[in-house]
């Protein structure tokens, strides 16, 4: 099912990437070309085949319910959470007004 | 000094600093040395000559004081996808420009802990999507071998490894680590002519590394040879609690174990590998490597992958759609460039930030990714494809009741060169068709060197084998280095 150019411009906003008319044009051909070629997974029978969750086997653990119970990933480092960020704000991130 | 030291693999400066021959100071030295002149090639992002003086005066104190470890003395070139305290991380991306993690990943801190030196942070395709390095924001890494047709062409060096897999073939640093998502160690490591191995998924920990796919990514070694090999990864898998996928497992002493006699071994040659109008140079490699097997001791086998040509395709749903959801955290607001318009609302400074802070490879990807997973294609693609993916699996298992490991050719050409594919992204695609199998099922692989193609450009074996036996792949990895005798080096121009 080949896309057009009002569904890269839609695909962009769900990706939240500004988009030129220029750039969708361009992106369109490039798009159709790659979803052409994994269209060809259509033609695998997997009837019966249940889709893969996790490659190698694997139980999901559960850490000890303990507060800050790992020092790198624990509580308290605020300071450290917001060194990177553009625009911290009294210990926040700062963002543009989203509520007039 | 009678001998260059950077000449010298992991094992050679481990034991040669061990019995004094030289100071690892000597070491990190030369190594410097040879960083600071080889700009030309692009290789690192950002150059820490400080830490690796730092960890060999460490080195040496440690000698004196009897208490080395496994690492002592060696200065490694670390992958600009780890986090590294204090060090620029970018992902070779201008979204994470600037961006000094204040944590450490659990993989280059097990590399500190057991003694080794910080030389650099390597370039890479830009979020680790590219297979020729030609995606990063800082420039493309050039591959330090030139073909012998007395032409000057830029080479690939491969990607999405390139600053790793550039800095070990010119001795800019003796090993690095890599990741693997779909070939990131092995085709750079093969354009290069050098060793490297993805481990099974989970034995390296994906805590700190900028993720791209998550179930696909994983850490490994790229060295000169595959005894350092297994001695880098040693020192880098392991269980990690902050990792939900890391295998709780204990590391084996792979190094002690290598052997190259594989009597009792069984080779699976899969015949869905021999592709029509492949440059026969890369069928001749293949046909050698099988030779020097079977001189190894081994038993060859015909074996069947009878999904492999979907592994590509279904590789480009799942790997997009990982990546739609993981890097939609850059948004602007947490960490990394902001790009805020004059007047700009919320969502508006999140499409400028993205639109501005990502390549075109990986919007493009974003932007696939977010196709398959939207609302009415889901299950045409995304579950279609984890559906194949289980086929694929399904392929290994049954191959692997009538052999131990595989052997492929590592990618289906020499290096290219710069700018020859990157009109047709497709094409670029193409070049993993031999290296995403293994990384959909999650199973160990690695590239050695194993010829000069008639451009004289190196060519890499791929051995694949089961889940956790990344002793077998060394062992038969390490049969394959001794036979093949692979002494090629790139002729200095840089």
């Amino acid at each position: 099912m080949a896309i057009d150019q009002a569904t890269v411009k839609k695909i962009a906003s769900l990706a939240r990437i500004a988009i030129s008319d220029a750039e969708a044009a361009a992106m369109e051909g490039e798009l159709n070309n790659i979803l052409g070629w994994v269209e060809q997974l259509g033609e695998v029978d997997v009837s019966g085949v249940e889709p893969m969750t996790a490659v190698i086997p694997n139980t999901l653990r559960l850490r000890d319910d303990i507060v800050d119970a790992d020092p790198l990933t624990g509580g308290n480092r605020r300071d450290d959470v917001l060194a990177n960020a553009p625009e911290p704000q009294h210990g926040f991130f700062g963002v543009p007004k989203v509520i007039e | 000094m009678m001998t260059d030291l950077t000449n010298l693999t992991v094992a050679q400066i481990r034991d040669g600093h061990r019995a004094g021959d030289f100071s690892a100071v000597e070491v990190a030295e030369a190594f410097n040395a040879n960083v600071a002149a080889a700009k030309a090639l692009n290789a690192f992002i950002v150059e820490t000559p400080e830490q690796a003086l730092g960890a060999a005066k460490q080195a040496d104190a440690d000698r004196a004081a009897g208490t080395l470890k496994p690492l002592s003395g060696v200065p490694i070139g670390m992958k600009d996808l780890f986090a590294t305290k204090g060090v620029q991380t970018t992902a070779a991306s201008h979204m994470l420009e600037g961006f000094v993690p204040r944590y450490e990943s659990t993989v280059s801190q097990k590399l500190w802990d057991a003694g080794a030196g910080m030389l650099g942070k390597l370039n890479l395709d830009q979020f680790a999507m590219g297979s020729s390095n030609e995606t990063s924001f800082f420039g493309n890494v050039i591959s330090p071998w030139k073909r012998n047709d007395g032409g000057n062409a830029a080479l690939a060096p491969g990607g999405s490894s390139g600053g790793s897999s550039a800095a070990i073939a010119a001795r800019l640093c003796p090993a690095a680590t890599g990741t693997d998502t779909g070939g990131s160690i092995r085709q750079p490591a093969a354009f290069t002519g050098i060793s490297g191995i993805k481990p099974t998924y989970g034995r390296c920990s994906r805590w700190g590394i900028v993720a791209f796919a998550s179930s696909l990514d994983q850490a490994g070694p790229m060295a000169r040879d595959v005894r350092d090999c297994a001695i880098m990864l040693q020192n880098m898998a392991g269980f990690d609690p902050k990792d939900a996928t890391s295998l709780d497992l204990p590391v084996p002493d792979w190094e002690a174990a290598l052997s190259s006699d594989l009597k009792g071994k069984k080779v699976g040659i899969p015949r869905e590998y021999r592709l029509e109008g492949i440059d026969p140079d890369i069928d001749a490699m293949w046909d050698a490597g099988i030779a020097m097997l079977k001189d190894a001791g081994a038993e060859v086998v015909e074996i069947s992958l009878p999904h492999t040509k979907y592994a590509l395709p279904a590789y480009y749903i799942i790997a997009p759609a990982e990546a739609s959801s993981n890097l939609a955290r850059y948004d602007g607001v947490r960490y990394g460039l902001r790009d805020l318009p004059q007047g700009a609302g919320l969502q508006d400074m999140y499409a400028a930030t993205r639109a501005e802070g990502f390549g075109p490879e990986v919007k493009r990807r974003i932007m696939i990714g977010t196709y398959v997973l939207s609302a009415g294609f889901y299950d045409a693609y995304y579950t279609q494809a984890q559906k194949v993916r289980t086929l694929i699996s399904r392929d290994f298992s049954a191959a692997f009741e009538t052999c131990d490991v595989i052997l492929a050719p590592t990618a289906p050409s020499a290096a290219f060169g710069l700018g020859e594919k990157t009109a047709d992204p497709l094409s670029m695609y193409l070049n993993d068709v031999f290296a995403v199998p293994a990384s959909l099922a999650g199973l160990p692989a690695m590239s050695v060197p194993a010829a000069l193609n008639r451009e004289g450009l190196p060519l890499g074996l791929q051995i694949i084998g089961k889940a956790f036996d990344e002793q077998g792949v060394l062992n038969a990895g390490l049969a394959i280095e001794e036979r093949a005798g692979f002494t090629a080096r790139a002729e200095k121009w840089w």
